[in-house]
């Protein structure tokens, strides 16, 4: 018994000065900032700090690194931090650090809409406000959302973006999608019928929808049997990262580079090649670091006190200008971005 | 066996209020009780695992299929609570047996075909999860009752500390008990010192391990239980990868990784201190990346630590002899 006891008696003063410890008093109230907000300018000195889904990840690194200028234009304290794998419950004890670091804005992409909610709102409650980019929580769990571009928006650059490639003369396209029941790329097919339903596009026939699955394989494989079955094809959308990406590598390998169009959503660093060789004239997706910059605007705006995240409501956002509040607390981007040979040096995500 | 703490034991514990005050002084928040309240919540479910776990390795064996254990539960959890389970009670019962069960397999490879238990529970960690996957997909299930999300984090009253913690408690109390003042307890030392002796001083080797699995499912399903209903949400995906942690903190707390030697003291002490340790850091703005660095550190040192003062105390008592 001897050697025994001490042993469970150690172990039951760790937990009783794990309680001791914890049983003071709550800490004290936000240290406060610099001057500002009533007047419609942003407090200098805010803390904000961005939490991606993932650190080491090129998306985020570049629409962090948007938000970054933004706060310096506005002189407030940057940081950016999160976990090395995206997933929700790394991500909620970030959100319980910076929580204590009593952060002023909280701009994040959600892993997981609800996972990280009880966290949210606990920081909330101590003061911080809560932006979401990129990937919303509930609603209830955060003070605005930062939409990077609405269905209509997609489905109105892919639409042109294929007519511009293939010309005035128009002729057969076919859209390479997903899953056949993404709700997402349904509901952007849908809203691009309707684009093709207008006079200035009568020319463009879409004959035909295939699905890759969002998966590189198939989506290739899809392709190549695409063009066999439509010997008149003119263009290829392709809203899906992966299956832009995969249609531009069979394109360019095959005697159909250059003759047929493709266009879709797509990534810059998976489309540069392409892009260079000439099998893609031109793809489309939201500027990440545009994304990011609106984002860290909203976010001192709100901790100024300038908006609320009442739909109407207006705030300036540096060189993006004025942005309005819209439903449920969103504010839109806007149009999506259209990357060429012009341009896509200038991106690497 | 020496009295009082184990060398290893003591260690651990030192740092951890070395590192408590230390941490306390000079990063602002360490010393707020929400802190504190942080750290339990995610110690939580390792601790939950490493109890277990403890017994486990000390056996010589070593479950690597608990995050998966874990991951499965919530997602069957979640799909009883979208078919119409909307029992908490049964929701618990149906997990645990759950668990219970998904250890069986294990124990059942393990003792009854004889394999060794680092296969066995690595097939079973790729199998569970991609169970997981099968119940759920990459849905999540959320809309549990917010009476069942906020009672799982609810305080102690009077205090910032999750009240689960006392569950915790009364469960490490169970298994300390089984393993220092029960003679079943001296039979797991030797098991995994020497499994023959073991056999012939009347342990029923065989028996033992397997309940230990068992075990080690019914405790992951609890954690898994914990998990769902502290995130309010059920996914494939969660828990993914813990089982790390868990093993982290077993071996950092002293048991051998070649199973014999250890205490549950020292390894509550080891959870208590990477929790303290990685929270701290991350207060102190130490980016992700250097915080694995510092996690896999750590795991060297434990494994390599146990042993340098092993052998330094048997050099010290051989010189006194």
């Amino acid at each position: 018994m001897s050697a025994r006891t001490p042993r469970l008696l150690a172990m039951a003063a760790v937990a009783a000065l794990a309680l001791a410890t914890t049983a003071c008093a709550e800490d004290a109230t936000n240290g406060n900032t610099g001057p500002g907000g009533s007047d419609g300018t942003i407090k200098s000195g805010l803390k904000i700090a961005f939490l991606p889904k993932q650190v080491n990840n090129p998306y985020f690194t570049t629409s962090d690194n948007g938000g970054k200028a933004a706060v310096e234009e506005f002189k407030g304290v940057y940081s950016e931090t999160g976990p090395s794998e995206a997933s929700p419950s790394a991500q909620v004890s970030y959100i319980n650090t910076l929580s204590q670091q009593k952060t002023d804005v909280i701009v994040v992409s959600a892993n997981d809409k609800d996972a990280i909610c009880g966290a949210l709102n606990e920081a909330r409650q101590s003061g911080a406000k809560v932006v979401t980019f990129d990937s919303d929580t509930k609603p209830s769990c955060r003070d605005l959302f930062i939409n990077q571009a609405t269905a209509e928006g997609i489905a109105k650059i892919q639409i042109k973006l294929i007519s511009e490639a293939i010309g005035p003369d128009g002729g057969d396209i076919a859209i390479l999608s997903a899953t056949a029941n993404a709700t997402n790329q349904n509901a952007w097919i849908e809203m691009m019928k309707t684009e093709l339903a207008k006079p200035e596009f009568a020319k463009l026939k879409l004959v035909d929808t295939v699905y890759g699955d969002d998966q590189d394989q198939k989506s290739f494989t899809e392709t190549q049997a695409l063009l066999a079955k439509h010997p008149n094809l003119k263009g290829i959308i392709s809203p899906t990262t992966v299956g832009v990406a995969a249609a531009a590598r069979y394109l360019s390998g095959s005697t159909y580079k250059g003759k047929v169009q493709l266009t879709g959503l797509g990534t810059p660093n998976q489309m540069r090649a392409f892009v260079k060789d000439g099998t893609v004239k031109a793809f489309a997706l939201w500027n990440p670091a545009d994304l990011g910059y609106l984002a860290a605007y909203a976010g001192g705006a709100l901790a100024s006190g300038i908006i609320t995240g009442k739909e109407g409501e207006k705030f300036k956002a540096g060189k993006l200008g004025e942005f309005t509040v819209g439903k449920d607390a969103t504010v839109l981007l806007g149009d999506p971005f259209t990357f060429n040979a012009s341009n896509i040096e200038q991106f690497n995500f | 066996m020496v009295k009082g703490l184990r060398s290893w034991d003591a260690i651990v514990l030192l740092a951890l209020v070395v590192v408590a005050i230390v941490g306390a002084l000079t990063i602002d928040g360490v010393a707020s009780p929400r802190f504190w309240r942080f750290v339990t919540l995610e110690a939580i479910p390792i601790a939950l695992i490493a109890l277990p776990m403890t017994l486990v390795i000390i056996t010589g064996e070593i479950d690597l299929s608990v995050a998966s254990v874990l991951g499965l539960t919530c997602t069957v959890m979640g799909q009883l609570w979208v078919s119409g389970v909307t029992s908490l009670p049964a929701l618990i019962a149906i997990c645990l047996l759950l668990g219970a069960a998904l250890g069986a397999v294990n124990g059942l490879f393990i003792t009854g075909f004889g394999l060794p238990s680092l296969a066995v529970t690595i097939g079973t960690l790729a199998l569970y999860r991609g169970l997981a996957y099968v119940v759920l997909g990459d849905r999540a299930v959320s809309d549990y009752p917010q009476t069942w999300t906020t009672a799982a984090i609810k305080p102690i009253p009077g205090t910032t500390i999750p009240w689960v913690i006392l569950v915790v408690a009364a469960l490490a109390v169970v298994f300390a008990v089984v393993l220092h003042a029960m003679p079943i307890g001296r039979g797991l030392y030797a098991m995994g010192n020497n499994p023959e002796a073991a056999r012939f001083a009347g342990v029923n080797v065989r028996l033992t391990k397997f309940w230990l699995f068992v075990a080690s499912g019914a405790m992951s399903a609890l954690a898994g239980v914990f998990w769902t209903l502290r995130f309010a949400s059920a996914r494939a995906d969660n828990g993914t990868g813990i089982e790390l942690a868990v093993v982290a903190a077993v071996l950092l707390g002293g048991v051998s990784i070649f199973g014999g030697r250890g205490a549950l003291l020292g390894v509550l002490a080891a959870v208590a201190l990477l929790g303290v340790l990685r929270n701290g850091l991350q207060l102190a703005y130490v980016p992700a990346n250097t915080l694995t660095v510092i996690t896999g550190l750590l795991l060297i040192a434990s494994v390599v630590g146990p042993n340098v003062v092993g052998m330094l105390r048997r050099t010290l008592e051989r010189n006194r002899i």
